[in-house]
C-alpha cells in the first residue's frame, strides 16, 4: 500500500515500541504482578510527573512526596485504569490530585484561590488584557528549551502567574488534560477553565515575548492607533 | 469578526486546528490580520516551549527512597511476585 519503507521493528517480542501503545503494554503486564513493567513505567513517567509536581508545588521536597505517592496510587488502582485516557494522562491526573491536596493542606481550611465562588471570571468580555508587544520569536520553541536562562525565564514567568491561571494552564496546556479532566480536577466549571486558560495564555504570551521577540519586526495591532483625531487636513 | 473576539476566541482555537477551519469568521479575520496571527503562533509557541521545558532532575538520595516506598507496596500487593 505504501512506499515509503518501514523502520523494521528492532523489539523481538510482542513489545509496543513507542508511547501510549507501550504504555498500556506495561501496565497490562504490570496488573500481573510484573515488577519489571512496572519499574519501566515509573521510568518514562517519572519525570513528567515529577516536573508537574514541582511546577504545582514550587519545592522539591513537596515533589518528591508527590512523586511517590502517585506511583504508589498508581499500584493500588492499577486495575482501576479504563484505557479511555491515555496511560500518562492517567497518571498525571493522579499526581495533579495529590498535589492539589497537598496545596490545599498548605492553606489549611481557607477557600483556595483555583477554587470559584467569587466570580469574577465572567468578565472576561470586558477586561482581557490587550496584547502589547506583538512580535514573531526569534528562535523556536526547540531551540530555546535547551538554553538555561530561558528555562529559568519560563519558570520566572509561570511562577507569576496567579496559581488559579497557572493550576489551568499547567494541567490544560502542558500535560494535555482534557478541558473536562482539569474542569473536575480543579472543581470548577469547563466554562471557568476555559477563562482561566485563555488568561495564562495572554499572559505567558506577554511576558515571554517581551524577552523572545523580535523587536525588529514588531506589529502595531490595530486597537492601538485610533484614526488620529480631525485636526485638520493633513496627508 | 475583529481582533477583539478573535482574542477571544483564542480559548478555544489554539490548540484545535479543526475547530479553526471550520470557523470561517475566525480563519478569515485571521488569514487578514497580522498581528493576530503572530499572537496566535507566539501563544503556540508558549504552549511548545513549557512543555518542551526541562524535566527537573530528581535528587539521587529520593531516587533510592522512592524505588524502595515501591516495591515494598508491591510485595504488599502482589506477595508471590519477584521484586
Ligand atoms: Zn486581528
Amino acid at each position: 500500500m505504501t512506499d515509503t519503507p518501514r523502520a523494521v521493528d528492532s523489539s523481538v517480542d510482542d513489545q509496543p515500541a513507542t508511547g501510549d501503545q507501550r504504555q498500556r503494554w506495561l501496565i497490562e503486564k504490570a496488573r500481573t504482578g510484573d515488577f519489571t513493567a512496572f519499574e519501566m513505567l515509573v521510568q518514562e513517567l517519572e519525570p513528567r510527573v515529577y516536573r508537574l509536581a514541582w511546577r504545582m508545588l514550587r519545592q522539591s521536597h513537596d515533589a518528591e512526596d508527590v512523586t511517590q505517592q502517585t506511583f504508589l496510587s498508581v499500584i493500588e488502582h492499577l486495575e482501576q485504569y479504563r484505557g479511555e485516557a491515555t496511560v500518562a494522562a492517567w497518571v498525571l491526573r493522579i499526581a495533579a490530585n495529590h498535589a492539589l491536596k497537598l496545596l490545599r493542606r498548605r492553606r489549611g481550611m481557607m477557600v483556595t484561590s483555583w477554587e470559584s465562588g467569587r466570580g469574577g471570571d465572567n468578565e472576561i468580555a470586558s477586561s482581557l488584557p490587550h496584547p502589547e508587544v506583538i512580535a514573531p520569536w526569534r528562535e523556536t520553541p526547540a531551540d530555546l528549551a535547551e538554553r538555561t536562562e530561558i528555562r529559568r525565564l519560563i519558570d520566572e514567568a509561570l511562577i507569576e502567574l496567579d496559581e488559579k491561571y497557572r493550576l489551568v494552564f499547567l494541567l490544560r496546556d502542558v500535560e494535555g488534560l482534557s478541558v473536562r479532566e482539569t474542569a473536575e480536577l480543579l472543581g470548577l466549571s469547563e466554562a471557568n477553565v476555559k477563562v482561566r486558560l485563555l488568561r495564562a495564555r495572554l499572559q505567558l504570551r506577554e511576558r515571554l515575548t517581551r524577552v523572545l521577540g523580535d523587536e525588529s519586526r514588531r506589529a502595531i495591532p490595530e486597537h492601538s492607533h485610533p484614526p488620529p483625531p480631525a485636526e485638520g487636513n493633513k496627508v | 469578526m475583529n481582533c477583539d473576539e478573535l482574542l477571544r476566541a483564542l480559548n478555544e482555537y489554539v490548540d484545535d486546528e479543526t475547530v479553526l477551519a471550520l470557523c470561517r469568521e475566525f480563519a478569515e479575520h485571521l488569514a487578514g490580520c497580522q498581528p493576530c496571527q503572530i499572537v496566535v503562533d507566539n501563544i503556540r509557541q508558549t504552549i511548545q516551549l513549557y512543555r518542551a521545558g526541562e524535566l527537573h532532575p530528581m535528587p539521587p538520595e529520593f531516587q533510592e527512597r522512592f524505588r524502595r516506598a515501591l516495591r515494598e507496596r508491591w510485595k504488599a500487593k502482589f506477595p508471590n511476585s519477584e521484586v
